[in-house]
């Protein structure tokens, strides 16, 4: 047997699938995506006992091949498609042993497509705690298959699952419903147009709005017979439908499955009285969120410091071993910056995904939605908003990507478009450099302004979303039923294992999804940074030098070495004693000229590689923008800085650092660079609070995300949304920077 | 003619009448259960049946948001949470006495 069998795993959402899934396939699962669409597909492996391998599809959760949203439609396109890759030779489908009834709809749609297919009865450890009693044989034969009763808590039934994969060739293939007594007429005629054709598949494709292989819906629908059925006549049917089916799994279900009923569902109510209080409710939810943002800024920071440091440390180490060139200074500043910029992220990224999961886990999310749904619709949003939003927090590509649950298009557009305006951690290298730039150092009421700005932020990316939501809401001509159900899950302690994959997948997805974008334009940026073609690049270290010589050095460069001498001298007192690190004046006033001289080295070079950045490609870029720039009190430095942040917002920090040190040995930090830079006009300091709170405000609403706009593209099928993303929020933006820096000022 | 229009109109009258003193889901109070007995609009999307809320079956009102929007139902043994304009559709066989629910 040389050609693995292919299994699609298919069941409703909560019912243990991903356990599963993950039992079976252990570490070798792949997460990649559907062709043209951002759905996730997890595929893994698994060897069954007869010694052949199985390839196993984990397909999105569905509740019915009547599909409400893009994961679900995966389900059905997949299912009636055989030239599909991942058209399966056998199905395992997973339910819940407390929610079986509701479960076995899927399972009867399933079987009813003539695909052979395993039932899979999980979570059998609480079958005692309910009550609950099963009598297997009488399943097997009624509904005409073979059941795994499995416990992926307790690790029990995976081995029968593979033993019935490998077996998979001797179930029983017939549908359990009979279609046509829907309605006898209609079906009757259907079936003598396509007698060969599967009755429920037809059925799907009529009412089903998705793409096929075979059958095809253009020639259905314009067959005369067909359309005699309106949308409500249709509609009907499928109501009609899901009767026959519970008829028949209650049918199915009677003596073979029992509930003792006083065994109630006491636990899950007595904490739901807690979590959906009305009060305490929303400040629990309050706390976690506070928990959740302690972790994403505060204890981010030890693993991000230490990345920093060694992608640093990588870079020296580059550039000391291999001979010097172009070639070394790609590795060094062009690509190892670029991966290092995707890499320092990961921490808060895997952090946000851990505590989003964790929730997700135990069913506390769902409690979360019901809480908010009614708050957020005044806004145009959905309950089911607030993960999106909340992930925004860390990043908004998963953010984007998580609004796919939202069953009602116009709130899920709405939530796509707004939820870049919360603050992304992309933004925070940004602002706390220009915080700590600008703010004056005090507090108020125990709290440093410089925090107290941080926070404000914040609070203004969530009020620009939220108010851009209520807008989106007035504007949006989309007409749409809104209906919203969500399933409250019981409460249960999350299987880490699952958690565990899922932070190891979704970080995965992060890093290679915007880590491509963002490589590729800091290896374009190092490459315009680094070349030019006006005369002045070529002669830099010549025009440089004689300017020194005959005018001096620039103002930049005499303050930060008056200012380096002064701390210099401040660090070693003189005295004619016998104090442990004095010198004496002689000596003092020797090492005071001989430091001098070290900086104007210092700073020469600096002029040098400053004057090279500026004739360069982006250097000319930037100065061709300045004049746009300064009405918010920038220079062509921060231009470019502006300019390449459009790729990536934490690009910034970085091409400032190109900016303020490319070539220089110091290690001196951009911070200290940045506060010795005259602005020519004023000729006082360029960093200053007008023009620190003018470029807080810029990022703070600018959409500077290349990757943010390719997913909102994928996710909403064109490219009209992001570029009016981009178009309003950068217009937006400038004109909030324009007003705060002549306002200030 | 003008006896079958009087009519007509009468029927509609009657219809919305019992409409609203139908007792839907919207209506139960923390704890309450009622039976389904049929869906005010036929629109009524396919998912809510698809997840137990089918003619015949029991539901009970387990919560109410702090907003008085969205409530949690049990529904054939379904734990969902359905938005009040949902709810306000799907209405309950009839009973005597509604506090003995």
């Amino acid at each position: 047997m040389s050609t693995p069998v292919k299994v699609a795993l298919v069941g409703n959402p909560n019912t243990g699938k991903t356990s599963v899934f993950n039992s079976l396939t252990g570490l070798n699962q792949k997460v990649g995506n559907y062709p043209g669409i951002t759905v996730e597909r997890k595929a893994g492996s698994c060897t069954l006992p007869n010694g052949a391998k199985a390839q196993i599809v984990d397909l999105p959760g569905t509740y019915s091949l009547n599909t409400t949203s893009m994961d679900e439609s995966v389900v059905v396109e997949v299912l009636m498609n055989r030239n599909d890759a991942d058209f399966p030779d056998v199905a395992v489908v997973v339910t819940d042993v407390e929610n079986l009834k509701r479960n076995l709809l899927l399972f009867t749609q399933i079987k009813d497509l003539g695909i052979p297919s395993i039932l899979v009865i999980n979570m059998s450890d609480r079958m005692s705690r309910k009550g609950i009693s099963l009598e297997l044989e009488k399943l097997e034969s009624r509904l005409s298959t073979r059941i795994a009763l499995v416990s992926t808590r307790k690790h029990i039934g995976i081995d029968r699952i593979k033993e019935l994969i490998a077996n998979y060739q001797d179930l029983p293939d017939n549908a359990l419903l009979d279609i046509e007594r829907i309605e006898p007429e209609y079906f009757g005629r259907l079936l003598k147009l396509f007698p060969d054709e599967n009755p429920y598949k037809l059925w799907l494709v009529i009412t089903q709005d998705i793409n096929f292989g075979t059958v095809e819906k253009a020639r259905l629908k314009s067959d005369v017979l067909f359309k005699t059925k309106s949308e409500a006549e249709l509609k009907r049917m499928q109501h009609r439908e899901t009767v026959l089916r519970y008829q028949l799994i209650n049918n199915a279900l009677k003596g073979a499955y029992e509930i003792d009923p006083t065994a109630a569902k006491s636990f899950t109510s007595r904490l739901d009285r807690v979590f959906t209080h009305r009060i305490f409710g929303y400040l629990i939810f309050f706390l976690i969120l506070l928990l959740i943002f302690q972790a994403i800024f505060d204890w981010s920071q030890y693993p991000m410091d230490w990345i920093d440091e060694r992608f640093a440390a990588a870079s020296d180490w580059v550039k000391n071993a291999l001979p010097p060139g172009i070639f070394t200074d790609l590795l060094a500043e062009g690509i190892l910056a670029g991966i290092g910029g995707i890499v320092i992220f990961i921490p808060q990224i895997a952090f946000l995904f851990l505590f989003i999961s964790l929730l997700e886990e135990t069913g506390y999310m769902s409690r979360v939605v019901f809480l908010m749904d009614r708050l957020m619709r005044p806004f145009g949003l959905s309950g089911k908003s607030i993960v999106p939003l909340i992930s925004g927090t860390a990043c908004a590509i998963p953010a984007v990507m998580a609004t796919r649950n939202i069953e009602n298009w116009k709130e899920r557009l709405i939530t796509i478009l707004v939820t870049p305006f919360t603050t992304c951690s992309a933004r925070l290298p940004v602002y706390l450099i220009i915080i700590s730039l600008v703010i004056p150092k005090g507090t108020i009421m125990g709290i440093s302004y410089q925090a107290l700005t941080l926070l404000l932020l914040y609070i203004l990316g969530f009020a620009a979303a939220i108010f851009s939501a209520m807008l989106l809401n007035r504007i949006l001509k989309i007409r749409g039923r809104s209906f919203f159900v969500i399933e409250m899950p019981g409460y249960r302690v999350p299987l880490m294992k699952n958690v565990f994959y899922t932070v190891v997948e979704k970080t995965r997805s992060f890093v290679y999804g915007a880590g491509k974008i963002i490589l590729a334009i800091s290896i374009v940026l190092w490459f315009l940074g680094s070349n030019g073609f006006s005369e002045e690049f070529r002669r830099a270290e010549e025009i440089v030098n004689k300017r020194i010589d005959t005018e001096g050095y620039s103002a930049y460069s005499e303050s930060y070495i008056e200012a380096k001498l002064t701390e210099f001298r401040n660090g070693t007192p003189v005295s004619p004693t016998t104090q442990p690190n004095a010198i004496n004046l002689k000596a003092q006033q020797d090492s005071v000229q001989a430091k001098t001289a070290e900086l104007r080295e210092s700073a020469r070079k600096q002029e040098i590689a400053s004057f090279r950045l500026e004739h360069s490609i982006i250097g000319q870029m930037g100065k061709a923008i300045e004049p746009l720039v300064k009405p918010l009190g920038y220079d062509w430095k921060i231009g470019i800085a502006i300019l390449t942040s459009f790729a990536a917002r934490e690009v910034f920090v970085g091409t400032l650092a190109t900016i303020y040190s490319v070539g220089s040995d110091q290690e001196e930090t951009i911070k200290n660079r940045m506060s010795y830079e005259i602005n020519p006009t004023t000729n006082k300091s360029l960093f200053n609070l007008a023009s620190g709170i003018s470029l807080l405000l810029f990022y703070a609403f600018a959409m500077q995300c290349m990757s943010t706009l390719a997913v909102v593209k994928k996710e909403t099928n064109s490219w009209r949304w992001p570029m009016l993303q981009l178009g309003f929020m950068t217009v937006f933006a400038y004109l909030v920077a324009l007003l705060a820096y002549q306002f200030i000022y | 003619m003008k006896l079958a229009q009087v009519f007509t109109v009468l029927l509609s009258l009657l219809k919305f009448i019992l409409n609203n003193l139908s007792l839907t889901v919207a209506d139960l109070k923390p704890g309450q259960k009622g039976v389904i007995a049929d869906f005010t609009d036929s629109k009524l999307p396919v998912k809510l049946l698809e997840l137990g809320c089918l003619p015949g079956n029991k539901v009970e009102l387990l919560r109410i948001a702090p907003l008085n929007d969205p409530i949690y139902i049990n529904v054939n043994g379904s734990h969902i949470a359905i938005r009040r304009t949902v709810a306000e559709q799907i209405v309950l066989r009839p009973v005597e006495d509604p506090s003995r629910l």
